[in-house]
């Protein structure tokens, strides 16, 4: 090992300054977008609500993040007679 | 009309609390009127910091609830005779705080006192939110290290946009105070330097606090460090930074601990 070794395996900083640089700008660029996981959460549970009765924890809505296209996945756990309480027409 | 100033930082375990005594009580002892506010609903500690914690009585909740006066809640510092503390409350409603008691209550701390600082809790939720709400002025506290950056980063963007003052379309003037600084690692490239966490959050500086064993002697005697070891380099780099949260131009140089000549004989290292 040389001396130069030692001098580069110390010298994590940069790697620490550069880690940060690249993330806190991905995070700066999505902070002011707002949460739509959440916002889509929230207009289809309006939604279903409207029609059959659930419960929060059976609507579980997931994006999983690509790098061309998202999914959007939404699971939605609908108790056997919930639908009894659809409006009548 | 006072300032109020909040102590936030995201991370937890970086030094609020710890700040926000030494700088309270070095404020206080220039003759500036100071209240220090706990923020941390249901993990207050800045009681125990300040070494009054058996003289609480009624809280912060308490009085925004009406059961008690806010002059009944205050606790007047005894060593320094312009100096209080408002404790949290040790309640678990995570609710029990809100943003109209808060409001009234630093309202009326801000017409009586110079500084009102509020000690944020870590986190990004309501209490921290809660305790930002209505400052004037941010002291950032940041450790030299990714994840509180990150933190600090996150605490800045909240600072930008869920004050009142962001809302009304001005800001909060931010600062950031790096502690637990040790610029032997920082000059051999292992601990990101002070250039670099302010050109990452590029935010003014307040002071550089170096690493020092003083800080927990003072917590472990309940006072804050800039009363227990006024010349301890950490307690004279608060006494700076205060300085600095006052206006005064004061040059930005790092406190060295002075190695007695028994310590430096036998080569200790000093923290």
């Amino acid at each position: 090992m040389s001396l130069l070794d030692i001098f580069k395996r110390r010298a994590s900083a940069p790697v620490a300054r550069e880690r940060l640089q690249v993330l806190l700008a991905y995070e700066r660029n999505n902070r002011n977008q707002p949460d739509l996981v959440a916002i889509l959460r929230e207009e289809i549970m309006a939604v279903i609500a409207k029609h059959v009765q659930v419960s929060q924890d059976d609507v579980k809505i997931t994006m999983e993040r690509g790098k061309t296209t998202s999914t959007l996945e939404i699971d939605i756990h609908i108790p056997n007679g919930g639908a009894a309480a659809s409006p009548a027409f | 009309m006072g300032k109020v100033v909040v102590v936030t930082s995201g991370k937890g375990g970086v030094g609020k609390t710890t700040s926000t005594a030494a700088l309270g009580a070095v404020l206080a002892q220039t003759g500036k009127k100071v209240v220090l506010i706990d923020f941390d609903v249901g993990l207050r500690n800045l009681d125990l910091v300040m070494g009054a914690e058996r003289r609480v009585v009624f809280d912060l909740v308490n009085v925004t609830q009406g059961v008690a006066k806010l002059s009944q809640a205050l606790i007047r510092d005894k060593r320094v005779e312009t100096l209080f503390l408002l404790p949290a409350s040790q309640t678990r409603d995570k609710d029990a705080l809100t943003e109209e008691g808060v409001a009234s209550v630093v309202g009326i701390l801000r017409e009586k006192f110079d500084y009102v600082l509020c000690d944020s809790p870590a986190g990004i939720e309501r209490g921290a939110q809660l305790a930002m709400r209505f400052a004037d002025e941010a002291v950032i506290v940041t450790n030299p290290e990714v994840s509180s950056v990150r933190d600090s980063d996150r605490i800045i963007g909240l600072l930008d946009s869920k004050t009142l003052k962001a809302e009304q379309g001005e800001s909060v003037t931010k600062h950031v105070l790096v502690t637990r600084y040790d610029p032997a690692r920082a000059a051999r490239g292992e601990m990101l330097s002070i250039d670099d966490v302010l050109e990452i959050l590029s935010t003014p500086l307040l002071g550089i606090i170096p690493e020092s064993q003083g800080v927990l002697r003072a917590s472990n005697v309940g006072s804050p460090v800039t009363l227990n070891e006024p010349t301890n380099a950490a307690a004279r780099a608060y006494a700076d930074a205060a300085k600095r949260l006052q206006g005064e131009d004061v040059p930005m140089v790092l406190p060295v601990e002075k190695k007695g000549l028994l310590n430096r004989l036998l080569g200790r290292r000093v923290a």
